[in-house]
C-alpha cells in the first residue's frame, strides 16, 4: 500500500468513527428533543428529572433498554426475529456516510506511525465519510433496504398487530419511495452529476434548488414524511389502532435498534432536503474555495442549522396534523405525487431545454430565477386549481358522508 | 474511482459489528422470568385467538408489483437525466425521447387507474 492510500483510509477510519459517533448521539438527543417539543407544543414540561432540564435521559434509557428483560413470543421464528432490528439499523447508519456535512478541508501530512508506517496526505479532504460518484443512488438504494427490517419484524412476531403493521409500513414505503426517486429526476437534470458535492456547487452557481425546483421539494420532503413513518404518515404504528405497529412484540435493546434506526433515517431525510434544495453547507460566499478550517467549521455549522431545522419540522408537522386514514394514505402517494412528479419532470426539461435553446440564456443564475417565476405560477396550479386547497385542508377523502361536501 | 467505496465497505462492517454488539449486550444483561402469559402473542390482553399465519389482503401484493414497474421507469429517467447536461449537441432528440417514454408510462398509469388499482377498500 502507498502511504497515499494508508492516508486515505487512516482519515475515512476517522471520519467515520466521528460520524457514527456523531448520529448515534444525535439520535439519543433526538428522542429527547421529541418529548421536549412534544411537551413544549402541549403546554407541559416533558422530561426533567434526570440531569440538568432531563438532558441525561437519553443515557437512563439507554441503560434500561440494555438491562431490561428480553422477551421472545412463544410462536416466533426466532431467527428472523433476531435479525429484523439489526436490518434496520444497519442500512440507516450506512446512510449518513455519502452526505458531505461541510466544506472540503485541506489536510496535509507525512507522518510515520507505529504498526501502519508511512501515511500521507495533501490537498484537500471531503467531509463525507465517502464521497461516492453514485452520491443519491447510493441513498436511495440503501434506505429502501430498511424495508425488509421492517416487514420481517412484522412477519416474524407472529403477532397480528405487528403483522399488519409491517404489511400497512411496507407498502406505505415501497409506495412512496417511488415518488421519493422521480422527486429528484430535475434535480439530476439541473446538476448533470449524481454526487453531492457537484449538487451542492451547481447550487451555489445558480440559486438553491428549492426555490428552482419547489415542487421537486414539495414531493420529496413528503415522500421522506412517509418513508421514515413520521406523522402525518405513521400508520405502521398507529398507536390508537396497532399498538406498536411492527415492533410491538420487541423489547429491550431490539426494540432500541428500531428507534434508533428511525431517528437515524430522520436524520439522514433531513439532512438530504437541506443537501439537495438548501444548498446543503453552503453559506453566501465561496467558502469552499478558501479552504480553511474557519470555512469548514462555519459550513459545518450552517449544514447542523439546516438539518436541524427540517428535525424540528418534523416534530412540528407531528403535533400539526391529524394522521392519514389508510385509502387517502395510498390515494396521495399514487394518485397525487406520482403523476405531480411526472409531469414535473416534463415541465422542467422542456423548460431547460427552451431557456437554453431557445432563449439562449447559460447563465446559471438566471436559468434559476425563470424556474422559481414558472413554480411559482406551477404552485398555483397545483395547490389553487386543480387541487382546490383539499390536499392542504386534509379532506383527500374517497366518499364524503352525507351531507359534508367533499 | 474505485477506491472511494472502501470506506462503505469499512462502515457497514463496523455498523454490523456494532449491531451485533448492541443485541449481544442487552442479551448478556437482561435476566429471562418466562411465563405462559409473557411470551403470548400481544392482543391487548383478551386471550390469543390463532396465530397470524393467515392470508393478508390481495392488495398488498399489488402495490408492490405496481412498484417494480414505477421504480424501474424510475431508474431508467435517472440515467437520461444525467446525459440531459452532459451531451449538449442532441439535447432536443433526448427531450423529445423522454416526452415518448412518459406518454406511454403515462398511457400505462392511466390505465392501471381506470382498473381501479390504486382503489384501496
Amino acid at each position: 500500500m502507498t502511504p497515499e492510500l494508508k492516508g486515505f483510509l487512516l482519515l475515512a477510519v476517522l471520519k467515520m468513527l466521528v460520524v457514527f459517533t456523531v448520529v448515534l448521539v444525535g439520535v439519543a438527543m433526538l428522542t429527547l428533543m421529541e418529548r421536549k417539543v412534544s411537551a413544549w407544543m402541549q403546554n407541559r414540561r416533558g422530561p426533567n428529572r434526570v440531569g440538568w432540564a432531563g438532558l441525561l435521559q437519553p443515557a437512563a434509557d439507554g441503560v434500561k433498554n440494555i438491562v431490561k428483560e428480553e422477551t421472545f413470543p412463544a410462536e416466533a421464528n426466532t431467527v428472523l426475529f433476531i435479525l429484523a432490528p439489526a436490518m434496520m439499523f444497519i442500512p440507516a447508519l450506512c446512510l449518513a456516510a455519502v452526505i458531505p456535512w461541510a466544506a472540503p478541508l485541506p489536510v496535509n501530512f507525512d507522518w510515520n506511525l507505529p504498526l501502519i508506517g508511512y501515511v500521507s496526505h495533501h490537498g484537500p479532504m471531503s467531509m463525507a465519510v465517502a464521497d461516492l460518484p453514485i452520491g443519491f443512488l447510493f441513498v436511495l438504494a440503501v434506505s429502501s433496504l430498511s424495508v425488509y427490517g421492517i416487514a420481517i419484524a412484522g412477519w416474524s412476531s407472529n403477532s397480528k398487530y405487528s403483522l399488519l403493521g409491517g404489511l400497512r409500513s411496507s407498502a406505505q414505503m415501497i409506495s412512496y419511495e417511488v415518488a421519493m426517486g422521480m422527486s429528484l429526476v430535475p434535480v439530476l437534470l439541473l446538476t448533470g452529476n449524481s454526487t453531492f458535492t457537484e449538487v451542492i456547487r451547481a447550487q451555489q452557481q445558480g440559486i438553491w434548488f428549492s426555490a428552482s425546483l419547489t415542487l421537486s421539494f414539495f414531493v420529496f420532503l413528503v415522500a421522506g414524511l412517509a418513508e421514515t413513518n413520521r406523522l402525518p404518515f405513521d400508520l405502521p404504528e398507529a398507536e390508537s389502532e396497532l399498538i406498536a405497529g411492527y415492533h410491538t412484540e420487541y423489547s429491550a435493546m431490539k426494540f432500541s435498534l428500531f428507534m434508533i434506526g428511525e431517528y437515524a433515517n430522520m436524520i439522514t431525510v433531513s439532512a438530504m432536503l437541506a443537501t439537495l434544495f438548501f444548498g446543503g453547507w453552503d453559506l453566501p460566499g465561496r467558502w469552499d474555495e478558501g479552504g480553511t478550517g474557519l470555512a469548514t467549521l462555519l459550513t459545518g455549522v450552517a449544514m447542523f442549522l439546516k438539518t436541524f431545522f427540517f428535525l424540528f419540522f418534523f416534530m412540528w408537522i407531528r403535533w400539526s396534523l391529524p394522521r392519514f386514514r389508510y385509502d387517502q394514505l395510498m390515494a396521495l402517494g399514487w394518485k397525487f405525487l406520482i403523476p405531480l412528479a411526472l409531469t414535473y419532470i416534463l415541465v422542467v426539461c422542456v423548460a431547460v431545454w427552451g431557456i437554453e435553446n431557445v432563449a439562449g440564456i447559460t447563465s446559471p443564475k438566471v436559468r434559476g430565477l425563470i424556474l422559481f417565476g414558472l413554480n411559482v405560477v406551477a404552485c398555483y396550479v397545483v395547490f389553487f386549481i386543480l387541487d382546490r386547497g383539499r390536499l392542504l385542508s386534509g379532506s383527500y377523502r374517497r366518499q364524503a358522508p352525507a351531507g359534508v361536501r367533499g | 474511482m474505485l477506491r472511494s467505496y472502501v470506506p462503505i465497505l469499512v462502515l457497514i462492517a463496523f455498523v454490523v459489528a456494532n449491531a451485533i454488539l448492541m443485541l449481544g449486550v442487552s442479551h448478556v444483561f437482561s435476566n429471562y422470568r418466562r411465563t405462559a402469559v409473557k411470551i403470548a402473542p400481544y392482543e391487548s390482553g383478551i386471550p390469543v385467538l390463532g396465530d397470524a399465519r393467515e392470508r393478508f389482503s390481495v392488495k398488498f401484493y399489488l402495490v408492490a408489483m405496481l412498484f417494480i414497474v414505477f421504480d424501474i421507469e424510475g431508474v431508467f429517467m435517472i440515467p437520461w437525466a444525467v446525459a440531459f447536461q452532459q451531451l449538449k449537441g442532441i439535447t432536443g432528440l433526448l427531450l423529445i425521447e423522454m416526452i415518448v417514454f412518459i406518454a406511454i408510462l403515462a398511457a400505462g398509469y392511466v390505465y392501471v387507474w381506470k382498473r381501479g388499482a390504486f382503489q384501496w377498500d
